[in-house]
């Protein structure tokens, strides 16, 4: 078949191979100006004063300490959010029940606001003056400034980030095999974990990789409820803010090698599960407007 | 439709759900809400239309149209090439695309205002034809444009890559030259999608922070956006400012995300094949 093609086929539209040419070099100086050159400037200036001082930066306690509560907060903010995002794809591809669309758009919000807004938002909860905080205060609970503040801010972020891979994929998936695997006896989590799990397994994956990014590198939510407290409450970017407005530039390029490195690590990951078959959802991805063209 | 249900599980799926829709979603932007609502009207319509609050929302949207702008373009020759042409390299291309997304905004904050400060890379090319863009407007837009590339490539390009041959070839057979077949025949079936992505990256735009405080200058009327000027209440223990135009950049936000449904509904209409 392609013998013929190749043979018959017409020219496309734009494969005149001047306007071909000139459009990729285009595309390919923007992208190298654009998109390489900020990471290429990162790795630049995190060694520009050598070896030494990037190991030293590192080692710094501060630094450490970042990294260290930065991991922390991933570890749990992330399984979280994965857990939520599994039963909120169970619950609503699997089920008919009143208020599906709405619980879908409310698991979408966090992804179109502001993190500053979120983090406003839960200064008016858990803060002094907040609804909770005379409470939390005499009660002696630190949820702001402190770790749950941050895991809280990030959880938000990052709410819609594993449901939104899930949902579209086991809409399509349907309903057939669980029913079947029910019918036939076995429990609800022997469906889930043997039907259903390895179905989704890389989908799942996927969203992990890319909350956990998230989850590592959010700024704007963090920085309005951490109080931005050295050796304390900084996490890694808001380190990198630091040392950047003291000056320190080398140094805060050597710690944002670290997340830059994360960066290029979840873009290969996620390449490896796209040929898996993750990630690529039909056309376009709003879980709303799946639900809808279904509905029809 | 009524169909009986037969698994298990929408008891604790959905408890589940409910909890955490309602603790770390619901209620901070309830609260939110209900201390804007505190405010009273007169108050609340001084902060929000205080001169410095609204060159904050001409900054913010402004530089959000530029950026989109550019995306627009940009992202359409970058999904094209994509899709269109096999070249060495491309593969690395279309992972590269993604990279706004993984980078942390802090992270492309320091990366761009170090390229386009006076001294930078960019920034001491640029600063010999007079062009400053560090600390202006047109570094807020270079940000915004930085961490929402992927959107308009990202909607493009499955609709690119599903455009039916057919429909060129018979344009083709009809004599239309390939500027008048891109523009009457593909550009009309790319712009669902486009419209989609357009509405996504403009959304990321009037969002995005962490990015953009450090090449903005952050200066008053200026280059303030937004966010920024929430932030700068909350730091003054202005509680009251900071949730009024939070809850602006609220509004907006839900405005922007019934806008983008709607066109990412419409757009899905055009490309789901039966």
């Amino acid at each position: 078949m392609s013998a013929t093609a190749k043979i018959k086929r017409p020219p496309r539209v734009g494969d005149n191979p001047l306007f071909r040419t000139i459009l990729i070099a285009v595309v390919l100086v923007v992208t190298a100006l654009f998109i390489v050159a900020p990471l290429a400037v990162i790795g630049f200036h995190a060694f520009s004063q050598g070896w030494q001082l990037y190991a030293a930066t590192i080692a710094h306690p501060d630094t450490v300490h970042a990294i260290m509560l930065t991991v922390v907060t991933a570890l749990i903010a992330v399984p979280i959010n994965t857990a939520f995002g599994v039963a909120a794809a169970w619950a609503i591809t699997k089920f008919d029940f009143p208020g599906r669309r709405l619980l879908l758009v409310v698991i979408e919000i966090p992804f179109s606001i502001s993190p500053i807004v979120a983090g406003v938002a839960y200064l008016f909860v858990y803060g002094l003056q907040g609804l909770f905080g005379e409470m939390l205060a005499d009660a002696d609970i630190k949820i702001l400034f402190a770790l749950p503040g941050i895991v809280l801010a990030s959880m938000f972020v990052t709410a819609p980030f594993v449901a939104r891979e899930l949902i579209p994929l086991m809409q399509a998936q349907g309903r057939d095999l669980e029913e079947a695997a029910t019918s036939l006896g076995a429990s609800g989590w022997r469906t889930f974990f043997s039907v259903t799990l390895p179905n989704i397994r890389w989908a799942m994956l996927y969203g992990v990789v890319l909350c956990n990014a998230r989850v590592m590198g959010e700024f704007g939510a963090v920085s309005v409820v951490s109080g931005n407290i050295r050796g304390q409450t900084n996490t890694l970017p808001l380190h990198i803010e630091l040392l950047y407005h003291d000056y320190q530039t080398a140094g805060s390029f050597a710690a944002a090698s670290i997340l830059a490195l994360l960066a290029v690590v979840t873009l290969a990951a996620k390449v490896a599960l796209e040929r898996r078959g993750a990630g690529r959802r039909p056309a376009l991805a709003a879980p709303v407007a799946v639900l809808t063209e279904n509905a029809k | 439709m009524t169909r009986r249900r037969v698994l298990p599980g929408l008891p604790l799926a959905l408890g589940i759900t409910l909890v955490y829709v309602s603790i770390i979603v619901a209620l901070p932007l309830g609260a939110l809400v209900f201390k804007a609502a505190s405010l009273g009207f007169a108050d609340y319509w001084a902060i929000v239309s205080s001169p410095r609050a609204v060159a904050s929302y001409r900054v913010t949207v402004l530089s959000a149209l530029g950026a989109t702008l550019f995306n627009l373009v940009f992202g359409l020759a970058l999904a094209w090439v994509l899709v269109r042409y096999r070249f060495p390299g491309r593969r690395l291309i279309d992972a590269l695309v993604d990279l706004p997304f993984a980078l942390p905004t802090a992270v492309a904050g320091i990366a761009l205002t170090t390229l386009f400060a006076h001294n930078g890379w960019f920034g001491s090319f640029l600063s010999n034809f007079g062009i400053k863009v560090a600390y202006t407007p047109l570094g807020i837009m270079v940000a915004m444009a930085f961490t929402s590339i992927p959107f308009i490539v990202r909607t493009v390009q499955p609709v690119l890559e599903d455009l039916d041959p057919a429909l060129e070839e018979a344009a083709q057979s009809l004599g239309g030259s390939d500027a008048s077949i891109f523009r009457r025949v593909i550009l009309p079936l790319l712009t669902p999608a486009i419209l989609a992505g357009v509405s996504l990256s403009f959304a990321r735009c009037l969002g995005e922070f962490g990015a953009i405080i450090f090449i903005a200058g952050n200066q008053p009327h200026e280059t303030e956006i937004t966010s920024l000027l929430a932030f700068i209440r909350l730091e003054e223990y202005d509680y009251q400012a900071a949730a009024a135009i939070a809850s602006v950049l609220l509004i907006t936000a839900f405005v922007m995300l019934a806008v983008t449904n709607l066109l990412q509904a419409r757009a899905l209409r055009y490309t789901v094949k039966n």
